[in-house]
């Protein structure tokens, strides 16, 4: 049981993400670090567009990812920081854009069509219930004699 | 005659609507292309080291000096930026001052940039070094060639990542210098 945990653990390792965080841009102090890579985590990298800038290799990544630190040094909130790279690159770099303004709309379309689906789908179901099934009736003579003729063949 | 329910047109419809955004959306120019964060705002601070052999750079005061002005990030490893220099000379020899800044090309003593100038030819009217890429950050700039187009006070109008092709100094070189020069 435990080699095949430990094959899995292996296994599993290379679909890590490498990081791209190079040793010398790692502050020292390790709580302004933690706070560096969660907003990294958060933010854009402009070039190789799907990753962050925590993830991305890319030379403008590292440059942000620095930039991030040093305002961080210069005591920054977090806020901060992500204020003064929008304002610089556009709200485009956030992956989490801000719930206000035009933006509402991307937050709550999704939860909005979930809704509307499932008062869609009940209306349906209640108003099928309400309509009955409808009822059974018996054969008449013609269909009868039809029936018996294919049965019976 | 059985009646038609007004809800049966919906799904045509909302399909319609669907392939019309399908549509606009795969004949964008350029997808990948960031919107200008900084139109309308003041350009952030020129801080530059010069070029040798190129004379002083450009300052805060060169991009407020009342003329429409292309403000260019370069550098001699681009290759893109090969392909757009020709432009570039055709537009300065129109007489738009173009301001260039060259990116993190500092090695051997700035010997590739200024060789990149002899060989091409230098269209801009001044020309300094940003060989960290802190300036560059501070605009915003996420890769070169980068052209930032600029009013007369200053004021950033749009900028273009990507190599002025004859396509892109049509589609947005050309409107934002006009729309800098005239109407505002």
């Amino acid at each position: 049981m435990k080699r095949l945990i430990l094959i899995l653990a292996l296994l599993m390792a290379p679909a890590l993400p490498a990081l791209a965080v190079q040793p010398d841009e790692v502050l020292a102090d390790p709580a302004l670090e933690a706070r560096a890579r969660d907003l990294s985590r958060v933010l854009r990298c402009p070039v190789c567009q799907s990753e962050t800038i925590d993830e991305s290799d890319a030379a403008v990544a590292r440059d942000l990812r620095l930039l991030v630190r040093e305002r961080l040094l210069a005591g920054d909130s977090d806020a901060a920081v992500l204020d003064y790279v929008t304002a610089r690159y556009g709200e485009y770099v956030l992956f989490q854009p801000d719930a206000s303004g035009g933006n509402l709309i991307l937050w709550l379309a999704g939860p909005a069509m979930l809704l509307a689906g499932l008062g869609i789908g009940f209306g349906f179901l209640r108003s099928r219930r309400a309509a009955g099934e409808p009822p059974v009736q018996a054969l008449d003579a013609a269909e009868q004699r039809r029936l018996d003729e294919i049965l019976n063949r | 005659m059985t009646r038609i329910s007004p809800l049966l047109a919906l799904p045509p419809l909302l399909f319609a609507g669907l392939a019309a955004m399908f549509i606009w959306g795969m004949n964008r120019d350029d997808p990948s292309q960031l919107p200008t964060a900084l139109a309308g705002r003041e350009a952030p601070p020129v801080v530059l080291a010069p070029l040798p052999g190129e004379g002083a750079p450009f300052t805060d005061a060169s991009l407020r000096d009342g003329r429409v002005k292309l403000v260019n990030f370069w550098a001699s490893w681009c290759a893109p930026c090969r392909v757009e220099h020709p432009n570039l000379e055709a537009l300065a020899a129109e007489g738009v001052p173009i301001y260039g800044i060259n990116y993190k090309d500092a090695a051997q003593d700035y010997a590739n940039a200024t060789g990149f100038l002899a060989e091409l030819g230098n269209p801009y009217a001044a020309v300094g070094a940003d060989p960290e890429g802190r300036m560059a950050l501070d605009w915003g700039v996420y890769g070169v060639p980068e052209t930032f187009v600029i009013d007369g006070e200053g004021r950033i109008i749009t900028r273009f990542a990507g190599p002025i092709t004859q396509r892109a100094l049509q589609s947005v070189i050309r409107p934002a210098l006009a729309e800098g020069a005239g109407g505002r």
